[in-house]
Order: structure tokens, then C-alpha cells, then sequence
């Protein structure tokens, strides 16, 4: 410190300002070195996703010079050789079939979780946390085989029994009998494929609901479902929301399970038990090895705009949870 | 069950005359095969408060957990004896774990209010668990408040969120929330071992208000407190490898000054433990 | 509370005798173990299923004109909770009658979804393994015409492929990924929040975003050709993320004083980190090498985008086009024929196997795993005592009233 400092001088207003030291590092060659990988490392994930934005975007612009961005934004049609494509049908699709397998798995999720986590004999508990953290991990591919061979020639069943039952509902009307390909058995494979996905992250911020506050909730005389009201889905709602926006995410990317099902269609249609859905990668993954470049540069807008999506989804996501209690201690 | 007055909005069972009388006899507790609590009589005397005192480790918060069945929530936790509150044993009579935690309230080491609810929602949160229609919630309120000390301190911010008050008012908070569903018996397992000394101050004065109309059962590890705020006390012991035991219990004034064991003797006056 | 059940990892069976002063020699008492549940509570709940279940049988055909079996089980389970509920709330209060209710209500589901979900991997294996024979693995398809059994030939151009595209991108993501890690917990600075979102937005990326994007970039832009090496690129864009976040949830749990000791020692941070930091982690890392594995090993899109399609063995990944299991299913499956589409299932089914192989390695290393990149216990494990008292009672103790 140079400035001489006049310690409770009364007529040193104002006092003199303190200086600051400056800590200046001197690193050795290896830690200069150390401190540069790692931050290249750093730096080029950072840099991996703005060239995938980058380059999706350069390579829409082929289509874009055809057609206007605001028309693409609309556009039902998928004709990109005739510069008549947009996402107006495939983007309500693959909304559709993503908010219904998201809708249909959240109970089941939340029930799983709630199970492993609160109603499971001590026992068997960590063999069902085990089962679910592997369920999770199962490639989508073999839900979509199944979906494929197993699940589509028997939800018709169920369909057909729906539309019947239940045709007063206006989703569920189905008048000329095709029922195969539906964005409800496409819904209910990706339900499938995220309810151990979803589940495993609430399961996860459940056991960590304090101990302190459940045996607060039990001494007042709460039931287990009161002590769980009270305490468990309060702390857990960070988690609830995080696994939801995770398997959402996952849902709106899933590609190959989704492709095995769907017949495309590019109308808007919110009768979910007819046949005909669609999706953006859906889309991509089936028309890819024949599309003329025009096309391919259209496919790629379109997966620019799911890019967009499924970046905000999970930006959303990780933002939500990190404001609830739970959420430092979520990892969506 | 049916909407019921303020002053009362306890179980049915709670409607009748008299305090209730709490009693222990030839308790043991394990947890699997470890043996932590042998042959505990204990007659805790209604509308009095008292202290449970002894070394870490000597099976006095088993024995409090015992008293309102939190014991069993661990799961290798088993249990003998017999409890008894009003001449009903609470582990084999037909009342449940719930209709036993309801009136017997338990205050803990911990303030653990609700932090997802207000102060005024945790007041009412044991109603709230238990599905009793209060007549009057801001009266329930305010009474419970008021008898845990903490009524002027809190009565223009009720809808603020209770994990923001100090610790000390968490603690009082707690007493208040488990004071509003109207106990018979008020279990404090070390209530003021997370505070600072004005807190703990609070804290016994409020255990000293409420013990008018509850019986406390206080577990400590301070022998002033134990002095300063109960009637009666227990002295628990437990030696190398063997399970914990009550010494020697009695009003507080004797135990303190001429207990009849050496070892209380010696306790008490920080001679050990 | 704390007192008494802290040091219950000590004792382990204490003679259970009293206390001398108690009177010694009594017997032991009745020891009493609450239980959650009786056996009166599970007959009343297989009793309200039978009669909800003969109640549904009588009326469901006749009187609602309702049929199929899942409409059945429906209706079953809806007339079960209704009556379960009306049972329970004679005996109970509102609150206790509602809390067996919900009890019985998230078993259902519970049960319902674990049973769907084994009922899939079964049945995945069941098909799968009706036709896998030994030479799956040893032969390609380069002999197998339309008319071949579905035992014909094999899948080990895909496995080649995919063992090489894995390996490659394992090559690509680890080294970015734990660097990434390391610099998101060691050296941090300005640039360590953009980083950390990015991260966790690449971790959506879905993985035909990834392969169009290589294709453009690889393909289009520099003018190669489809080749196994392409595929490794996109399947790195995925696993990359899931890397660097297990890594960096593992690498922060490493005690800070860690850290500090070694600094304090004088020692270099770089030194520091690949000394003391990288090596207690090391499990954890493994992890989250294996959990990148998992991530990627069932995408098909890369290799339907950049990997082009054989059915013959090509060792080369860098030259022609290579196969790779997920998209060795993928394209059987769409195949019309029979023979074709069990191959798949066999596919299916060893990639299945691969997944259930990698979990029981990560679970060698580590004592818990995440399948998203959970970090929480994946160092701390060891420490923890292997008592099943401590166990039980360390945390969460109160769900099983």
C-alpha cells in the first residue's frame, strides 16, 4: 500500500480512499497451459452450438431465397420443389403428438415416482430406483419396434373402442374407420419412452425432500398422502416441472421411434385417433435420401425452427427448476 | 368429521374433562438387535412440565419418539411396553398413529416449519393434515400464536413465508403450529439446542405459558433449562454396551439438590456426561 | 432424536439383557413391530377387487354395452376405488380413508407402468432372442437374399459400425467433455455461465438435428462422403453434453479442501486438478462416460443421415458407407418382409443387452447412477458405511409410517 493512511482523522473529509491491491497471478507454463485447454475446451462447445445454429440456418437459405420466411412460418403444404413448404401443419403435429405423450405420461410418471420414492417397502426400493434409471436408458428404438409390431395392431382395439364410446368428444371422432398411424398410439409410444425418463428425475428430487419437514408433517398427525402433500410436492415441484420440460424435450426430438409410426399427413387435425401424424424429425428422417437440395435445404429450416424449440424448452427448463427450492439440487 | 369451535378443534377423544395423563411402563425400544432402551417407567405428570436430562446417546429422544409413535418410522425400529395416555395404550388400542400424533404434538431439535406455506398457513397446516374444519382460522390463528409468543412479532406479516423468520421465531412458530390442533401432550425434543441464548429465553418462557393447559415433555441437554422450566425430571443413563435406563426420575427441586443416585448427583452438577 | 440413533452403527448385537440395576434375568419382553400395513387391511383390499371385479363382470356387457378388454380393466379399477373408498370410509375418518385411497390409487398406476414397461423389454426380448443365433455376431448380411430365414446371416456389419462410431465419438466428446467439466468447476471465469446454459441446451439437441448438421458441414461443405466417421461427429454432438454435465456434477463434489490442501502445499493447479481432483473423480467420470455410451448407442438418425447403408462388414470407418445397430432395426423393420422385420427384433434385442451390460459396468464403478446425469452419491458412496442400520436410517425416514 502506498497512500498513508490517516486512521480516525477528523479533518480528512472525505477519507482518503483505501487502495486496493490488485492480485496479480503469475501462473506457470503449466498451469497457462492447464487454464487454456480448459478453457478452449469451454469455448468450443460453446462455439459447436452456435455453428450448429449457424449452419442450419446458412443452409435454409436456399429454400428461404424460394420462399418467404413468414410463408414458411404458415404453410401447411410440404411441396419444396414447387417452393410451396412450411411448418404450418408440422409444427401443430409434432406439438400434437409431444403435449399427448407428455399429457398421457405425466399421472403415470408422477404415480411411478411417488411409489419408488414414498410407498415402496424399504426393500424394494432400491432395486425399482435401479429398474427405472435402466428404463430410462433403453434406446428409443426398441419402444418403436414395439410400438410398431405390438402396439399398433392392438390399440386399434382401444381406438376404435374410444371413438365409439366416446365420439361425443370432438378429439375423438373418427367417422371412416382409419385408425392406424395415429398421433394417439404415436402419443402413447413416446408416453412410453419418457415415463421412466420423467420419473427418474422426480423420483431423484423426492428423496431429497428433507427429513426434518416430513417428520414435521407426520407429528402434527398428518396420513403419509397428507405428509406428501404438504412437504414432498412442494419441495419436489422443480423436479415435477424439470422432468416434465426434460421428457417434452426428448419428446419433441424423438426421431426414429416416431418415424416407425407416423403416416405422414399435412393437414391440422385434432382428431387423435384418425390416422395421419407427423413430426419435424419425423419428416426429416423419411424424406432426407430422396429430397433434391431445394428440399433438403426446406428440411432444414424446418429443423432449424425444431432447434429453436427444443433450445427453449430446455433453457426454460433448467430456469424453472433453478428458482425452485429443489432446483439447485435438480440436474434436468 | 364436523365443523367444532375454536377452543376445541382437537380430535373427539380430546373433548372431555381433565388433563390427560401420559404414562410409561416397562418401555424398551431397539432398532434391530441393538437394544436401546430398557424397562422405562415414567408417569409424566399432567399440566407439568418434564425434562428428560441425561449423556448423548442414553435413549432419551428414543424415548420421546416412543411417546407419540414417531419411533416407528424407522424401519428396523421395534418396541415393548406399555404407553398409555388416559389408560388407552397407543401402540394396541384402536387408536391410530395419526389420532395419537394429533394429541400428542412433538416440537423438534430443528425448527422445521412448512417453507412452501405462510406463517398463518403453517399455524393451520396440522388442521389442514388432520381434515379439520376450523369455525374460525384467523381466531385459531392468532390464539396459537399468542400462547407461542410470537403473535406481536409476526401479526402484520401472516402471509409472509415461514422460512424467513429467524430461528428462533421458526421454533416458536413450530410450538404455535403444534399448539393449534390442541394437543394433550406437547413433545420437545431439544427445542432449543439450534438457538441463540435471547431465543432460548423466549422459548422457555412460552413453554412456561403453555404448560397451563398442556403437559410437556422436554428433552435437554442444558441443566439450567432443565432447572429453570420443569417440575419433574428424568434422569437417563446408559453405560458401555448396554441399553439406556431411567436412573432415577422425581420433582425437579430433589433431583437437582439431593437426588438419591450418586451418578444423578454428579451429572447434574457437570460432574460427567 | 439424534443421539440415540447416530450410534446405532456401533453396537451391532449388544446382548440384550437389562440393565444391571433394572433386576437382571427377566425375560424379554413382547417386542412389538408396527407395521404399515395387516393382513385384515390386505384381505379387505383383495375382497373390495373381487367384488368390484364380479360387480363389473354382471353389469359391464349387459347393462353399458361397453366391451374389450382394456375397457374392462378400466371400468374394473374405476368401481374398485369407488368401493374401496366407500369401505374405507366406514372404518376411518376423511383423512385416513383418503389416504389409503391414494394409496391404493399410485400402486395401480405404479404398477400398471412397471408392468407396461417390463411387458415391452420382454417382449423386445422374447422376439429378439427366438432367432438370435451365435453367427449374429460373426456374420454380415452379404449372403442373405429375400428368401433366407430370419436365422440367415447376421449383424456384425452393424455391430462393427457401431463399435467404431462409438469408440470414434467417445475419442471426440470425452477429452471436449471433461475439459468442458473442468472448466466449468476449476477455472470458471466470464465465460463459464454462457457455457453451462449451452451445455444444458445441447443436451436437448435431438440427435437428426445433430446428424443434418454434420451432414451439411462434412458432406455438403467439405465434400466427403457418408462414412462411419460422420456418424461418430453427430453421435459426439449428443454425448458430449451428457459428458461434461455428469462430469461437472462429479468433479464438484469433490471436497474443496481437497483442492485447498494441495494449493496450500504449494503445489500447481494444474497438478492439483490431474493429481487429486481427476483421480478422486475418477469413478464418477467413468460414469459419466458410460451414461454418454447409453445416450448414444441407440440413435439411429446419424447413421441414416451420414452412415449410408451396407449390409456387408466395412472396417474402415473413415471410408464408405458404414451400418450401425439402431439403424440396422430401423431399416429392417420397415422392410415387408417377415424374415427381415425378426431381425430386427434381434437387433433390438442385443442393443438391449448392450444397454443392460453398460449399466451393470457403471454400477461396478459407482454405487449409484443416473441415467441423466446425476452426480449426487457418485464419490461419496464409499464412505458411507455399509451397515444396513445406518442405512436406514441416515435419511429420509419418514415415507414408510
Amino acid at each position: 500500500m502506498t497512500a498513508p493512511l490517516l486512521a480516525n482523522d477528523p479533518t480528512a473529509t472525505p477519507p482518503a480512499p483505501v487502495d486496493r491491491i490488485t492480485v496479480v497471478v503469475r501462473r506457470s507454463f503449466g498451469d497457462r497451459v492447464f487454464h487454456l485447454s480448459a478453457r478452449a475446451a469451454g469455448t468450443l462447445t460453446l462455439a459447436l452450438m452456435v455453428l450448429v445454429f449457424y449452419f442450419l440456418l446458412n443452409a435454409s437459405k436456399t429454400f428461404f431465397k424460394v420462399e418467404s420466411f413468414s410463408k414458411f412460418m404458415t404453410d401447411q403444404a410440404w411441396v419444396p420443389d414447387e417452393a410451396n413448404a412450411g411448418v404450418g401443419s408440422l409444427l401443430f403435429n409434432t406439438i400434437l403428438v409431444s403435449f399427448l405423450g407428455v399429457i398421457m405420461a405425466f399421472p403415470f410418471a408422477l404415480a411411478a415416482a411417488l411409489y419408488v420414492s414414498e410407498y415402496a417397502p424399504r426393500r424394494l426400493r432400491r432395486s425399482l430406483t435401479l429398474l427405472l434409471d435402466l428404463l430410462a436408458a433403453v434406446p428409443s428404438i426398441v419402444f418403436g419396434i414395439w410400438g410398431f409390431f405390438f402396439l399398433m395392431p392392438r390399440q386399434r382395439h382401444l381406438s376404435i373402442w374410444l371413438s365409439h364410446e366416446l365420439s361425443f368428444v370432438p378429439i375423438f371422432k373418427v367417422t371412416d374407420g382409419q385408425y392406424a398411424d395415429s398421433p394417439f398410439i404415436v402419443g402413447t409410444v413416446l408416453a412410453l419412452m419418457i415415463i421412466p425418463i420423467a420419473a427418474s428425475v422426480m423420483r431423484e428430487v423426492f428423496s431429497q425432500a428433507p427429513p426434518v419437514e416430513r417428520e414435521g408433517a407426520l407429528a402434527l398427525g398428518g396420513t403419509r398422502w397428507g405428509m406428501i402433500r404438504s412437504v414432498v410436492l412442494p419441495f419436489g415441484r422443480g423436479g415435477i416441472i424439470g422432468g416434465m420440460m426434460l421428457a417434452l424435450g426428448r419428446a419433441l426430438g424423438e426421431t426414429i421411434a416416431v418415424t416407425m409410426l407416423v403416416s405422414v399427413v399435412f393437414t391440422r387435425s385434432t382428431h387423435i385417433l384418425h390416422q395421419g401424424s407427423n413430426t419435424i424429425s419425423a419428416l426429416i428422417a423419411l424424406d432426407w435420401g430422396e429430397a433434391s437440395p431445394i428440399a433438403r435445404s426446406a428440411l432444414m429450416a424446418a429443423g432449424l425452427v425444431l432447434f429453436v424449440i427444443t433450445l427453449l424448452v430446455n433453457v426454460v427448463a433448467s430456469m424453472i427448476t433453478s428458482r425452485t427450492r429443489s432446483g439447485s439440487l435438480t440436474e434436468i | 368429521m364436523t365443523a367444532i369451535d375454536t377452543t376445541r378443534p382437537g380430535s373427539d377423544a380430546a373433548n372431555k374433562d381433565g388433563p390427560s395423563r401420559l404414562t410409561a411402563h416397562g418401555v424398551h425400544a431397539w432398532f434391530g438387535n441393538h437394544h436401546v432402551l430398557a424397562d422405562v417407567n415414567l408417569d409424566m405428570t399432567p399440566l407439568e412440565v418434564t425434562a428428560l436430562i441425561g449423556p448423548s446417546g442414553c435413549g432419551k429422544s428414543t424415548f420421546l419418539r416412543l411417546l407419540n409413535r414417531m419411533h416407528e418410522l424407522v424401519p428396523s425400529a421395534t418396541l415393548a411396553g406399555h404407553i398409555e395416555l388416559d389408560e388407552v395404550d397407543i401402540y394396541r388400542g384402536d387408536l391410530s398413529a395419526t389420532e395419537v400424533r394429533r394429541r400428542i404434538g412433538m416440537v423438534f431439535q430443528k425448527p422445521n416449519p412448512f417453507p412452501a406455506m405462510s406463517i398463518a398457513q403453517n399455524v393451520l397446516a396440522g388442521a389442514k393434515l388432520g381434515g379439520i374444519k376450523l369455525a374460525d382460522r384467523d381466531a385459531t390463528v392468532e390464539r396459537a400464536l399468542t400462547r407461542a409468543g410470537l403473535w406481536n412479532e409476526v401479526k402484520n406479516r401472516l402471509s409472509m413465508n415461514g422460512g424467513a423468520l429467524s430461528g428462533g421465531q421458526q421454533q416458536r412458530l413450530c410450538i404455535a403450529r403444534a399448539l393449534a390442533i390442541q394437543p394433550e401432550v406437547l413433545l420437545m425434543d431439544e427445542p432449543c439446542s439450534a438457538l441463540d441464548p435471547t431465543s432460548t429465553r423466549r422459548v422457555e418462557e412460552t413453554i412456561g405459558e403453555i404448560c397451563s393447559e398442556v403437559t410437556v415433555v422436554i428433552v435437554t441437554h442444558n441443566m439450567q433449562q432443565a432447572f429453570r422450566v420443569s417440575q419433574q425430571c428424568a434422569f437417563f443413563l446408559a453405560t458401555e454396551g448396554e441399553p439406556g435406563h431411567i436412573v432415577e426420575s422425581g420433582p425437579t427441586e430433589k433431583m437437582f439438590s439431593e437426588p438419591d443416585d450418586q451418578r444423578t448427583l454428579d451429572y447434574v452438577n457437570g460432574r460427567f456426561g | 432424536m439424534t443421539d440415540s440413533r447416530t450410534d446405532l452403527a456401533v453396537a451391532d448385537a449388544p446382548p440384550p439383557a437389562p440393565p444391571a440395576d433394572q433386576g437382571s434375568g427377566k425375560p424379554e419382553p413382547e417386542r412389538i413391530r408396527v407395521r404399515s400395513w395387516s393382513w385384515s387391511e390386505a384381505a379387505e383390499l383383495g375382497g373390495v377387487a373381487l367384488a368390484a371385479l364380479s360387480l363389473v363382470w354382471l353389469v359391464y356387457e349387459q347393462l353399458t354395452g361397453l366391451s374389450g378388454g382394456l375397457g374392462f380393466f378400466l371400468c374394473w379399477f374405476a368401481t374398485f376405488l369407488i368401493m374401496y373408498w366407500i369401505v374405507q370410509r366406514q372404518r376411518h375418518d376423511k383423512m385416513a380413508a383418503r389416504d389409503r385411497l391414494v394409496t391404493v390409487m399410485i400402486g395401480g398406476l405404479a404398477a400398471v407402468i412397471f408392468a407396461a414397461l417390463a411387458v415391452i423389454i420382454g417382449y423386445v426380448i422374447f422376439r429378439g432372442y427366438s432367432t438370435l443365433r451365435l453367427h449374429f455376431f460373426t456374420v454380415d448380411q452379404r449372403h442373405v437374399g429375400p428368401l433366407s430365414p430370419a436365422t440367415a446371416g447376421g449383424g456384425l456389419a452393424a455391430i462393427v459400425g457401431s463399435l467404431e462410431q462409438v469408440g470414434l465419438a467417445l475419442l471426440i466428446s470425452v477429452p471436449l467433455g471433461v475439459g468442458t467439466a473442468v472448466f466449468l468447476s476449476e477455472v470458471k471465469g466470464k465465460l463459464g455461465r454462457p457455457v453451462r446454459i449451452f451445455v444444458e441446451a445441447m443436451n436437448g439437441i435431438p440427435s437428426i438435428l445433430a446428424a443434418i448438421f454434420i451432414y451439411q458441414i462434412w458432406l455438403i461443405e467439405a465434400h466427403n462422403q457418408v462414412s462411419g466417421f460422420a456418424v461418430a461427429m453427430a453421435l459426439s454432438i449428443s454425448m458430449m453434453p451428457t459428458v461434461a454435465r455428469t462430469c461437472e456434477v462429479v468433479l464438484r463434489l469433490v471436497p474443496g479442501g481437497l483442492r485447498e490442501g494441495s494449493l496450500a502445499l504449494g503445489g500447481l493447479e494444474w497438478r492439483m486438478v490431474r493429481n487429486v481432483v481427476l483421480p478422486t473423480a475418477r469413478t464418477g467420470i467413468i460414469t459419466a462416460i458410460v451414461l454418454g455410451i447409453t445416450r448414444v448407442v441407440g440413435a439411429a438418425a446419424p447413421a441414416l443421415i451420414d452412415g449410408g447403408e451396407s449390409n456387408t462388414v466395412n472396417w474402415n470407418p473413415f471410408h464408405g458407407p458404414q451400418d450401425d445397430l439402431p439403424y440396422f432395426v430401423y431399416r429392417l423393420v420397415r422392410e415387408p418382409i417377415k424374415a427381415e422385420n425378426l431381425r430386427a427384433w434381434t437387433g433390438a434385442m442385443v442393443l438391449v443387452g448392450i444397454v443392460l451390460v453398460l449399466f451393470i459396468v457403471a454400477r461396478m464403478f459407482s454405487g449409484t447412477w443416473h441415467p441423466l446425469g446425476w452426480g449426487r452419491g457418485l464419490i461419496d458412496r464409499s464412505r458411507r458405511s455399509r451397515s444396513p442400520l445406518i442405512e436406514t436410517d441416515a435419511t429420509s425416514n419418514g415415507g414408510s409410517s
